[in-house]
């Protein structure tokens, strides 16, 4: 008897756990790779809980994609390369895209996602060069890389000194890993160029201690600031730059240098320091009101809902509504909900995110347009520059979206990636 | 004077400053070193952990309240507006006081007699036990902490000085950070208050007993566990220090744990068991990385010496010094 009721429990279990897997494999996996813990967590949670509300409210108001539900598995990876590889391999598996949220991370995927045919979507920040498709089929990184984003913040200082900066000296603080060099070489090569004198200024994880690189700031008296900065070391670069009175407003960080949490710590003397953005502050976009109305009102917020509106928060939702986007696109070429990862990547590369497109998933006036093509995996190349109000505690926007040098920043990309494919042997495809 | 030199002294006043900042997390380590025996790993989790409680007082944020608000579906965020500092640092005490006598209770008491090692790998245990606590006590934002010392560069320093460059030469003064100012003034009076409560006061011999032999001062009637109790809530105590003075600079945040690799090195350099081989140390290694850096930094194409410097300048000296400036010597007997 009781071996007959245990082969009826196995049994039974056995039809369970099948009938979940077939549904897990319906379902669309969307893995995530998050830092909710460690030093770099301040920024890697309103980020994950940007994207985790965006997909819960696709999943709770439209039903998923298509129908089909997104499951959003988290891994920690504490922003670190090593472990960024272990979540991927863990989570390879039937997997639509893989958003690293590290730049040293996206450099290790590259070779291993081209070989597993997997989609590695690095929005705005990774190997620069992958923005040429032609080479790097299954990465992308619009909608602007950080070349793009290099020669528009001397695009900005070009405006403020009427097109002549000869002479002047741009000094780039860097956080020391492949994230902070990304943008060396765009910037010595826009130096030649305007003939400017590029200073360069390295800071080791996690930056907690910059006493050193501000007092070379201060002896060497540049006439501006970038910043390629990341965590801890934003809030104390901000801070020191405040306290050795360099002018703010010719302090210009990168989209990963602009949140919230690098300006408040500082108070008021963060006043009027600026970052490039690619996406608006604020919550008063339709993809807010969605959200507040299927996700937070019904208590299914991600995290305590504090982050809701902040600059890395709706840095998620666009995000995740860009890889959404990709899979609706990849369905419709397809003519099937349940696609696969080899599907997704040929929606990803037909994303087509008008102005009109944006209004429709609730995004309307919240990022510039961009499409991605065969050839053209790094989108539409636009940023614009936002300056912190330290009194109203908030970023305004100062520009409109301006493009980069992109006579110079496409050819670096077709040396960069040509090299790639010569080193990798990869045949230049979309011929 | 030649704005180089002017430069050059700057240079070394800030290094002089930073190291301060270094020391400040030095003294927790070596107190508890002295006292136990232990290398407490968990020393700028300490210092984390108490500026993470210090502005959870002052702004009335609830203790665990994602968690509670998870289990029972509430809504509880804060439970007053704001706390005056002066409260809110003596509550951060007794709850530092407070991690000390349980630390004591669940670890140290049940480790009693075993290898150093084993009591290392506990404080290692420790420390991401608390960074996990504090996570989940008081969450993982990124949080202003203002007790009132006042930063940005000094301006007396800086107008006292302008004058002393040569005339038409292109100088505008001394940067020194006015927060620096005051952390060397409270380590000032921290290593005094410690060096006088060790001195002069019974309790104060007692530790010192504890330190130099824990049998012979357990056979005079010392107790071990309220002086390790004690020890620990002291150690608690300057890291509170420390993590004001870093969550000033920095704001208070997950990375501020990182601080304690700052101390190694100047431990290394000053020694393990002394307060003002603590306080040198973190004087010369502050002085050290700061010049490597913006003297020699250049040379690097990597640059970013100020970091590492640090190491480069400990294992010279454990060469030539293993036991550290003022440590005590190692005597092996065969």
């Amino acid at each position: 008897m009781r071996i007959k009721q245990l082969l009826i429990g196995i049994t039974a279990s056995v039809i369970a756990v099948s009938s979940y897997v077939e549904m897990a494999i319906a379902d669309l996996k969307f893995p995530m790779l998050v830092y909710r813990t460690g030093a770099y967590a301040p920024n890697g949670i309103p980020n994950a809980d940007g994207f985790v509300d965006y997909y819960k409210m696709i999943n709770a108001r439209d039903g998923g994609i298509g129908g089909e539900k997104i499951l959003h598995p988290e891994c920690e990876t504490g922003y670190k390369t090593q472990v960024g590889v272990e979540c991927y391999e863990k989570n390879k598996k039937d997997a639509m895209v893989f958003q690293p949220m590290s730049t040293g991370i996206t450099y290790q995927l590259i070779p291993k996602a081209t070989a597993d045919g997997v989609t590695v979507y690095s929005t705005g920040y990774g190997r620069t060069s992958a923005a040429n498709g032609k080479v790097f089929k299954w990465i992308f990184n619009a909608p602007v890389t950080y070349w793009d984003g290099a020669s528009i913040a001397v695009r900005h200082i070009l405006k403020q000194n009427l097109g002549n900066i000869k002479g002047k000296k741009i000094a780039l603080v860097y956080h020391n890993s492949a994230y902070g060099k990304e943008p060396i070489r765009t910037l010595e090569t826009l130096a030649k160029k305007h003939g400017y004198k590029l200073m360069l200024l390295p800071v080791d994880h996690p930056g907690q201690e910059q006493k050193a690189t501000w007092l070379k700031i201060r002896k060497a008296r540049p006439n501006y600031v970038l910043m390629w900065g990341w965590g801890v070391m934003n809030q104390v670069a901000v801070k020191s730059a405040a306290s050795i009175k360099f002018p703010m407003e010719n302090f210009i960080g990168i989209w990963w240098s602009g949140s919230e949490n690098d300006v408040l710590p500082a108070g008021q003397g963060a006043h009027g320091y600026k970052s490039l953005t690619f996406n608006a502050p604020g919550s008063n976009y339709q993809v807010h009101k969605d959200i507040k109305k299927y996700v937070h009102d019904k208590g299914e917020a991600s995290g305590d809902g504090s982050h809701f509106g902040t600059v890395l928060y709706n840095r998620g939702l666009f995000q995740a509504m860009v890889q959404v986007e990709a899979a609706v696109v990849a369905q419709k070429i397809h003519g099937t909900s349940k696609i696969t990862p080899a599907m997704y990547r040929d929606g990803m590369e037909n994303v087509n995110l008008s102005a009109k497109r944006l209004e429709e998933l609730g995004f309307k006036d919240f990022a510039p347009p961009f499409k991605n093509s065969c050839e053209n995996h790094g989108g539409s190349g636009l940023a614009a520059v936002q300056q912190w109000d330290a009194k109203a505690k908030k970023w305004n926007m100062i520009t409109e979206y301006m493009y980069g040098d992109s006579d110079v920043v496409q050819k670096l990309i077709a040396e960069d990636s040509s090299k790639y494919a010569a080193e990798q042997k990869i045949a230049e495809r979309c011929n | 004077m030649s704005v180089e030199l002017l430069n050059f002294i700057e240079t070394v006043l800030n290094g002089l400053m930073s190291g301060v900042m270094y020391s400040l997390v030095a003294l927790g380590f070596v107190l508890i070193f002295k006292a136990s025996g232990v290398f407490n790993f968990a020393q700028g989790v300490f210092a984390l952990f108490a500026a993470l409680t210090l502005v959870g007082y002052q702004t009335g944020q609830v203790p665990f309240a994602h968690l509670i608000n998870e289990l029972f579906g509430t809504n509880y965020h804060n439970w007053y507006a704001s706390m005056p500092n002066f409260l809110a640092i003596l509550l951060t005490m007794v709850t530092m006081i407070a991690l000390a006598w349980i630390i004591e209770r669940l670890v140290l008491k049940h480790l009693v007699n075993q290898d150093p090692i084993i009591l290392f790998m506990a404080t290692i245990g420790l420390a991401f036990a608390l960074e996990g606590v504090g996570d989940l006590m008081w969450g993982s934002d990124v949080k202003v902490l203002d007790v009132g010392i006042p930063s940005g560069g000094s301006i007396w320093l800086e107008e006292a000085t302008i004058g002393l460059a040569a005339e038409g030469s292109d100088y505008y003064g001394m940067y020194v950070d006015v927060l620096n100012i005051w952390a060397t003034v409270i380590a000032v009076i921290l290593v005094v208050s410690l060096a006088l409560f060790s001195q002069y006061t019974k309790t104060g011999r007692a530790l010192r007993a504890v330190a130099d032999d824990h049998q012979a001062a357990l056979s005079v009637g010392i107790s071990l566990r309220s002086i390790w109790i004690l020890v620990w809530a002291i150690s608690g105590f300057i890291a509170m220090v420390a993590g004001i003075m870093w969550g000033t600079e920095s704001g208070v945040q997950f990375s501020l744990s990182l601080i304690a690799l700052k101390a190694l090195p100047v431990l290394i350099l000053g020694g393990f068991t002394s307060i003002p081989g603590a306080i040198i140390g973190g004087l010369l290694i502050g002085v050290g990385e700061k010049l490597a850096e913006i003297y020699i930094g250049g040379y690097f194409e990597t640059g970013a010496l100020e970091n590492w410097f640090a190491y480069v300048m400990a294992l010279v000296f454990l060469l030539f010094r293993p036991q550290g400036l003022f440590g005590d010597k190692i005597i092996e007997r065969v």
